[in-house]
Order: structure tokens, then sequence, then C-alpha cells
């Protein structure tokens, strides 16, 4: 037991060396800058207290659980050797964990008001969150899709840059007939799409994949996932804008 | 014990988020893959871990950082704070121009990179690079390499909510530069420098930045918190596959000169 305990303390101390930039950045500006006494100190040290733990357990929990879980579910496929199955694994996981996303509810909601706001929509609230609700479905494909594609190239080996730099320039080539209301969302919709359960599980499900199959290298081949999966949600939601 | 309660309540959103990932991996796992999976109990309790740690380390935030955070980004935007250095205040919000707002910079700046070095995605991926390169992408300088991007990322955002600069302008210089980037960088590292463009925003990051944009858009006149906060996030995630890509040449250029000097000197 000591020692696991020394390396949960380790994990914990790693955990502080995280945190200390941003208790430094809030601590200058508050007393520096604005010159505003601190707050009441009980909270903000339980709250800090509270971060460091879970952080560490959140690290402990990744090595123990999502990455083997992600590469083992990986070899799993490659064994069975179904590409079918493993595509069909890969758009549920995409669309499945976007679908909930709680940043993303909110954005949807953001996006259906700017709309509304600019006179695209009905103001009523019920168009608006039939508008809101079209979208998230429209994102979650979008990752789904994402997943799949970039899942077949890993199989395939193809280069990645040359789909994300032609996805780009599909993106700006939206950005110019798209509604200007929808292309901030647009934007932002890719960076908010990929949660921190997400990332660590769908970058197993890539190294894995890359490592069993023959001929790949890990690290130029099983990256790229995540990539795909912020990419893909501007061009629909632009796209999703022409025509709704 | 209104923190009991605050962490019940938010370990069950927590629990209903992973939900849909659990159902996915359970259905495909029993109906499709029907393999035992090694080390069962363990991963389950690395589940649990992963979800309980998050539990505590959102009502942590919660409490102890995001209305601090929040309030300061209001401040800091006030026109009474902005103008406060110069007179400004007394000739009024349109006698500001961008330069009342350095401050403001500073701060998005400066909550992006903290807010980016303490992001779990991000350790999480930069972990399995470090075991996937054997150690040749150093997990730290890679942090600190996508740290840099945002805070470049989310001070040009602010810039670009203060001068109304046109949002695509900006991106597709952007783009513009990843792929002149992407053509000289070394093949390994352009995959990730991809994704840490995705990583970057997640649980720490963009709630504070939301309300830096929101708070900067809704006292700047003529702009509409709707319309002009949104991009933050957007240029927050474009800026660090500049800098990895950066960081991986930086590293390949200093590596170039060391075995040249190497060379010379055995000559």
């Amino acid at each position: 037991m000591p020692r696991q305990l020394w390396s949960f303390l380790a994990l914990l101390l790693g955990a502080l060396r995280d945190l200390a930039p941003i208790i430094l950045v809030i601590g200058f500006f508050q007393v520096i800058v604005l010159q505003q006494p601190l707050p009441d100190p009980v909270p903000i040290i339980v709250g800090l207290v509270l971060v460091l733990l879970g952080l560490a357990l959140f690290i402990q929990g990744l090595e123990m659980g999502l990455f083997p879980l992600g590469e083992s579910m990986a070899h799993a496929f490659a064994d069975k050797g179904s590409l079918f199955w493993l595509l069909a694994f890969s758009f549920a996981l995409g669309f499945g964990t976007t679908v909930a996303e709680p940043a993303l509810i909110a954005v949807a909601g953001e996006a259906a008001a700017a709309v509304a706001e600019a006179g695209l929509i009905d103001p009523d609230p019920e168009s608006r969150e039939t508008y809101a609700l079209g979208l998230r479905y429209t994102v979650a494909v979008a990752v789904g899709l994402a997943i799949l594609v970039g899942v077949f190239r890993i199989i395939k080996g193809w280069p990645v840059q040359i789909l994300i730099i032609g996805g780009y320039l599909v993106v700006v080539a939206l950005t110019f007939i798209a509604p200007p209301e929808i292309v901030g969302v647009a934007y932002d919709s890719g960076g908010v799409t990929t949660s921190t359960i997400t990332v660590p599980l769908v970058t197993a499900l890539g190294v894995g994949l890359a490592s069993t199959l023959g001929g790949r290298n890990p690290l130029i081949d099983g990256f790229g996932l995540i990539a795909f999966a912020s990419l893909t949600p501007m061009m629909f939601v632009m796209l999703y804008g022409l025509l709704y | 014990m209104p923190v009991l309660i605050q962490l019940v309540d938010t370990l069950w959103t927590t629990i209903l988020d992973v939900a849909p990932i659990l159902l996915i991996l359970v259905l495909f796992q029993v109906l499709v893959l029907r393999q035992k999976v090694p080390h069962l109990r363990r991963m389950i309790l690395g589940f649990i871990y992963v979800v309980l740690g998050l539990d505590l380390f959102l009502v942590g935030l919660e409490m102890a950082l995001f209305p601090l955070g929040e309030i300061m980004a209001r401040q800091l935007t006030d026109p009474a704070m902005v103008g406060a250095g110069d007179g400004g205040a007394a000739a009024g919000l349109a006698g500001l121009d961008w330069r009342d707002y350095l401050w403001v910079y500073a701060f998005a700046a400066a909550v992006g990179f903290s807010t980016t070095i303490a992001e779990p995605a991000l350790i999480a991926v930069s972990l399995k690079v470090n075991e996937v390169s054997g150690g040749s992408v150093r997990a730290w300088g890679l942090r600190v390499a996508v740290a840099v991007g945002v805070a470049f990322g989310v001070s040009l955002g602010a810039l670009r909510i203060v001068t109304g600069w046109p949002l695509p302008l900006l991106i597709v210089i952007g783009y513009g530069i990843v792929i002149v980037q992407t053509v000289f960088a070394p093949r390994q590292i352009i995959p990730l420098a991809y994704d840490s463009g995705g990583v970057t925003t997640s649980t720490v990051t963009v709630p504070l930045v939301t309300a830096l944009g929101l708070g900067l858009a809704t006292n700047i006149p003529g702009r509409s918190p709707l319309i002009d906060g949104f991009g933050l996030i957007a240029l927050a995630s474009l800026f660090p596959m500049i800098t990895v890509m950066g960081y991986a040449q930086l590293g390949a250029l200093l590596a170039r000169r060391a075995a040249r000097r190497q060379a010379r000197e055995d000559s």
C-alpha cells in the first residue's frame, strides 16, 4: 500500500504544478491590477484541494481505465477483421459522445438565439428549440462521420494533412456563402465538441489501431482523429445554416 | 454542507455525460466483439476514478476559481477600469481606442496559457504522446507549446472584438500559415499538431474564455454579445497548431545546428 500512496502523492504534486499558473494569474490580476481584496479564503482553499484530488484521480483513472480500454477495443476490432463493424463503432462513438455533450447544448442554444436575433428564424421559443435540436444532431452526425473517416484513414495509411487541409479549404469556401450570423458559431463548434472523456478514449483507439496494424507508425498514423472531430462540425454547421 | 450537495449534483451530470459512451462501449463489447476484456475489474475501477476525479475537479474549479475569474473578466472589460489609467473614462466610451485595453489582452493571454496547462484532456494526450514517441516528443514541451498557442489565440480574439476585425479573415490567414508550416514541419509532428487544436478547449478553458468574450462584447459599443462574443474558442484552437509545429521546427533546427557544430569539431 505505501508504494501506491507514494505514487498518488507524486500525482498530487504534479497536479499542484499544473494548477500553479492559474492560481498565480488570478492572484496577480486580483491584487496587483484590479487592486481588489482577496475574497473569503475558505471556499478557495477547499476548492483547490478538491481540484488537486480530482486531477490526480483523473490521471490515475486514465492509465488504469480509459487508455487500456481504448487500446483493447482497437485490438479486438483488428482481430475480428470486420471493417463494417469497426466503422459502425467509430460512427457510434463520435455520435454518442457528442449528442449529449453539455457544452454543445449550450452553444446550440446560443446559436439559435443569434440566428433569431438576425431574423433568420422566428424568434418564438418553439422554433428556436427546433433549430437548436437540429443543430445538435447535425454536429453529432458530423463528429460521427469524422471519427469514421479518421479511422478509415488509419487503416488505409493516408497522410492526414491532405484530408485536413482539403477540409479547411471547404470550410473557407463555405465561410463566404454561409449566413454571417452562423459563421462565428460554426467556428466555435469545432472546439467544443471534444470532451475530456472522449479525447483520451479516441486517442487510445487511434494509437491502438495504428500499433496493431502492420506497417503503421503510431505517431504518424495514430493521431489525427481529434483533428477530424473538430473540423467536420464547422463544415456541417455552416451547411446547416445554408440549408435551414 | 453545500459542498457535498454540489458534489453529488455534479457527479450526476458527469455520469449522464458518460452514460452514452459507456452504453456504446458495452453494446459493442457484448454484441459485436464478444471477447473477454483483460483486467476488467481494474478497468472499471479506472473508469470510476475518471468520473470521480472529473467531478471533484469541476466542483473545485466552480468553488475556487471560476467565480473569481468571471468577475475579473467583467471588471477588466468594464469601461471605468479600461479608461481609468489616462482619464479615458471622462472622454466616454467613444473616445477609447484599442490601446486602452492592454490589460485585457494581457489577461486573455494569461488565462489562455494557465487554463491550458491545467486542461485534463491535454494532459491525457501529452502522456500518450510521450509514451508513443518513446520520449522524443516531451509531454511538458508539448503542453507549453499548446498553451502558448492558446494564449496568443485568446489574446488576438480579444483584440478582434475590440477592433471589430472580421473573424473569417483571421481564420483564413491562420489556416494559410498552417498549410505553409505543414509543408516544412517534421512529418511525425503534423497529426499531433492538428489534434492539439481540438484538445485544448474543454473543461477549464471554455468557461473562463467565454466569460471574457461576453464581457468584452457587452461593454464595447457597437458589439453584440450574440454575434461578436463568438470566435475566441475558434482562434484558441487554431493557434496551437501553429505553435506545436513551430516547436517541432525549432527542435529540428537546433538539432541540425548541433549536428553541424559536432561535424565541424570532429573534422
